[in-house]
């Protein structure tokens, strides 16, 4: 039997991946969408362990809720992605700075 | 009784309003008709209540409270006494022969129904002040007499000396009423009420003479902070030194004005206001060691300018100056109703001079330079007799009023002991001689002497119609008269019976000379023959000889006195330098003052540094502060996780 803490530090590399991909990522935007749902992936890790740990199915609940969050967010993140890269030419995180004041 | 009270203020201010508000509507006769017919019932009625007062029929009472507030309730109301009937009597009559008086002098001026309603509105004011029975109804009453000699100082606006002087005269008694005001509300501080008996009373009683508080390091006793402040605001309308610099310079206005309101009654609303505040002044002897002072100061010094001016009503001003500081020694040395006795009279033949001054500059075309008249005395023989006989009066030549009213003044001053009496003696005595010299060199200069004016205005000289001179006779025959009769009630009676208070110890006519037991004829002879052994009989009359000397027997000789004591004629020409002084350190140190503070205060600090300041720190932190908004989603994604990190370590480890 795989002791739960395991799962945990398992979701919590993931996390941490996922979060230094956010920022460390000079190069491309699919990059940054693909560590966000690693994140939710990492959270989803978190969920199933403690619903099995604690014998409590709603945990299990959540992740199905998590995962069509996600599903939606990354259609339109692509989406967004694909306007973006008509107008710009460009996907590369460097460039995209004009939320700069 | 409560109607008539009411009457005779009222019907001076309705008259005023008709004549002021409806003057192009009414015509100009029908504008002195309705003033002189309101200010005639209201002389009429004042004497009628003189007359019961005289009976013993008394009044304090208000009439209309207008607010009740924290316990002080603000009210209209009347003290109708002894005093204040005396003073209702001198306005009216004053007042009323003036009105006379200025359809003659003011006939061709296009201002005619708006110095009507005038002097129509200040007879009301003065009126209120006199008649009030509260500290705010003689505030108002002292405002709005200081308002009607701001407008009538300038009531020929044209002219830039008029504005000037009415500026001036409304800015130096705004010194005074701080004074009067910051006094009052003393009062109010003290004693929680405005009305004359109460604050009286309290007073009187032990705690209210022993306050004291703290000033300037100093302890001073209530009372004397008081009557100190009060009577900065007499000093302000009654032109003491040195707050008397607006009065010389009031006789811009209208002749008619100088004689009512700048001699006869306004600039004796601050002797009146002692003289009713008598119960809070002998409380303090400080005070009225300062009224003393004050006074016998100004007595010395403004008679010394009389002598050296030229203008025919700048001398007769500085007659006035030097009187009030007469009455204001008078006060000083308790002796209250010698003071209103002299100011009865002093009104009386001072409105004749001004008056006869104004008949004499109707005469010679509004010229007012005496070196160009002279010789006047064939062709103006009824002005040239009331003049004399006001001079008379004025240099205390018995049997005339004013040598009854400064005579016992003077003896007043020296009986006091007061702290300053004997200088104010001194200087009040020698101030007689210069009086009868002043005077007389203005009577010589205009009447006698060989005529100085050219041809065309000679042959036009002649007595004003009776309007002029109707007013002239009236006022000369009090001016005869009123010292003779009022001596003796006034004096040594108990003509003002309660309506003056004066301690025991301060009592400076009690031990006089000792005539009690003769009255009536008897003892004014008496007082008259004993004249003749007094100094300032002597002084007044050789006075008046050395003048004749001086303008008639060797008419070079003042001109080698002058040139002999260049440098004391320079000081009394420049009036002591008082003009000058106020000129360069209040007018102009308060010009440079605030050009200081428009171009340091305002331009550099608020605009430059608070307004502008401000804005330019805003701009030099933004911009510092905006390379921080790089425009990386990932820089603020970074700056949100570390945000999360700190706020949860927070309240885990919290």
């Amino acid at each position: 039997m795989i002791p739960l803490s395991h799962y945990l530090i398992l979701g919590a590399i993931l996390f941490a991946l996922s979060v230094v991909g956010i920022f460390l990522n000079r190069k491309n935007l699919v990059v940054i969408l693909m560590a966000i749902e690693l994140l939710l992936l990492a959270v989803n890790m978190n969920f199933v362990a403690f619903s099995h740990y604690l014998q409590d199915t709603a945990g299990q609940i959540f992740v199905f809720f998590v995962l069509t969050v996600a599903a939606a967010e990354a259609a339109i993140g692509l989406a967004i992605l694909i306007v973006l890269f008509r107008n710009r030419r460009t996907i590369n995180v460097e460039d995209l700075d004009s939320l700069k004041g | 009784m409560k109607a008539i009270y009411l009457i005779i203020p009222l019907i001076c201010l309705a008259a005023a309003l008709v004549a002021g508000l409806f003057g192009k509507q009414i015509g100009r006769s029908a504008a002195h008709r309705i003033t002189i017919g309101a200010v005639g019932i209201a002389c009429a009625l004042s004497v009628f209540v003189w007359m019961t007062v005289m009976d013993g029929m008394l009044f304090n009472g208000a009439v209309y409270t207008w607010a009740v507030s924290g316990g002080i309730s603000f009210e209209i109301g009347f003290l109708i006494d002894e005093l204040s009937a005396t003073m209702m009597v001198v306005v009216t009559f004053v007042s009323f022969m003036v009105h006379i008086y200025t359809i003659g002098y003011m006939h061709e001026d296009p201002g005619y129904q708006r110095f009507f309603s005038y002097i129509s509105l200040f007879t009301f004011a003065m009126l209120m002040l006199v008649m009030s029975n509260n500290f705010l109804q003689l505030f108002f009453g002292w405002e709005a007499v200081g308002l009607v000699s701001y407008l009538l100082i300038g009531f020929w606006y044209e002219k830039d000396s008029a504005i000037f002087a009415n500026l001036k005269a409304f800015l130096v008694n705004r010194v005074g009423d701080f004074g009067f005001i910051l006094g009052i509300a003393a009062i109010v501080y003290l004693f929680g009420s405005l009305d004359y008996r109460s604050v009286f009373e309290m007073a009187a009683s032990e705690q209210g003479v022993a306050q004291t508080t703290q000033l300037f390091g100093t302890e001073w006793q209530w009372m004397t902070v008081v009557c100190l402040l009060l009577f900065i605001g007499a000093m302000g309308k009654s032109a003491q030194v040195p707050l008397h610099v607006w009065l010389p310079d009031s006789m811009e206005g209208p002749t008619p004005i100088s004689a009512l309101i700048h001699a006869a009654t306004m600039v004796t609303a601050g002797i009146f206001m002692v003289a009713r505040m008598s119960p809070l002044f002998e409380l303090s002897e400080t005070a009225l060691s300062v009224v003393m002072i004050i006074g016998a100061i100004t007595a010395i010094s403004m008679a010394l300018i009389g002598l050296v001016q030229n203008d025919i009503k700048r001398v007769v001003a500085y007659s006035t100056l030097s009187q009030l500081g007469y009455m204001t020694a008078g006060l000083g040395a308790s002796a209250y109703a010698v003071s209103i006795f002299h100011l009865g009279t002093h009104a009386f033949f001072k409105a004749l001079l001004f008056l006869g001054a104004g008949s004499v500059i109707i005469a010679m075309h509004h010229e007012q330079d005496m070196r160009k008249m002279g010789g006047l005395r064939k062709l103006m023989p009824i002005t040239y007799i009331t003049a004399v006989i006001g001079s008379l009066a004025l240099a205390g030549i018995p049997p005339f009023a004013g040598f009854f009213s400064k005579e016992t003044l003077i003896q007043a001053v020296g009986n006091s002991h007061v702290t300053g009496s004997g200088f104010a003696s001194i200087a009040l005595t020698i101030g007689v001689f210069v009086t009868a010299f002043y005077s007389f060199r203005l009577i010589f200069m205009v009447f006698h002497q060989k005529p100085r004016m050219d041809e065309h205005t000679l042959n036009h000289v002649k007595e004003p119609p009776w309007v002029v001179t109707l007013p002239l006779i009236l006022l000369a025959i009090p001016s005869v008269i009123a010292g003779a009769i009022f001596f003796e009630p006034m004096v040594l009676g108990e003509y003002f019976g309660h309506s003056i208070f004066v301690l025991d110890e301060h009592n400076s006519l009690a031990h006089g000379e000792g005539h009690g037991a003769v009255h009536g004829i008897g003892l004014l002879i008496g007082t008259i023959g004993h004249a003749f052994f007094t100094i300032p009989f002597w002084l007044a009359v050789f006075g008046i000889v050395f003048a004749w000397w001086c303008y008639i027997k060797q008419p070079e000789l003042p001109g080698k006195i002058a040139g002999k004591f260049s440098w004391a004629y320079k000081i009394l020409d420049k009036k002591y330098g008082f003009d000058e002084f106020n000129q360069t350190v209040f007018a102009d140190g308060a010009r440079k003052l605030g050009d200081w503070l428009w171009r340091f205060s305002d331009m550099r600090f608020i605009d430059g540094f608070v307004v502008n300041g401000s804005a330019r720190v805003v701009a030099w932190t933004s911009s510092v502060v905006r390379h921080v908004q790089s425009g990386y989603v990932y820089h603020y994604a970074f700056v949100m996780i570390i945000g999360l990190v700190v706020l949860m370590s927070f309240f885990v480890t919290g």
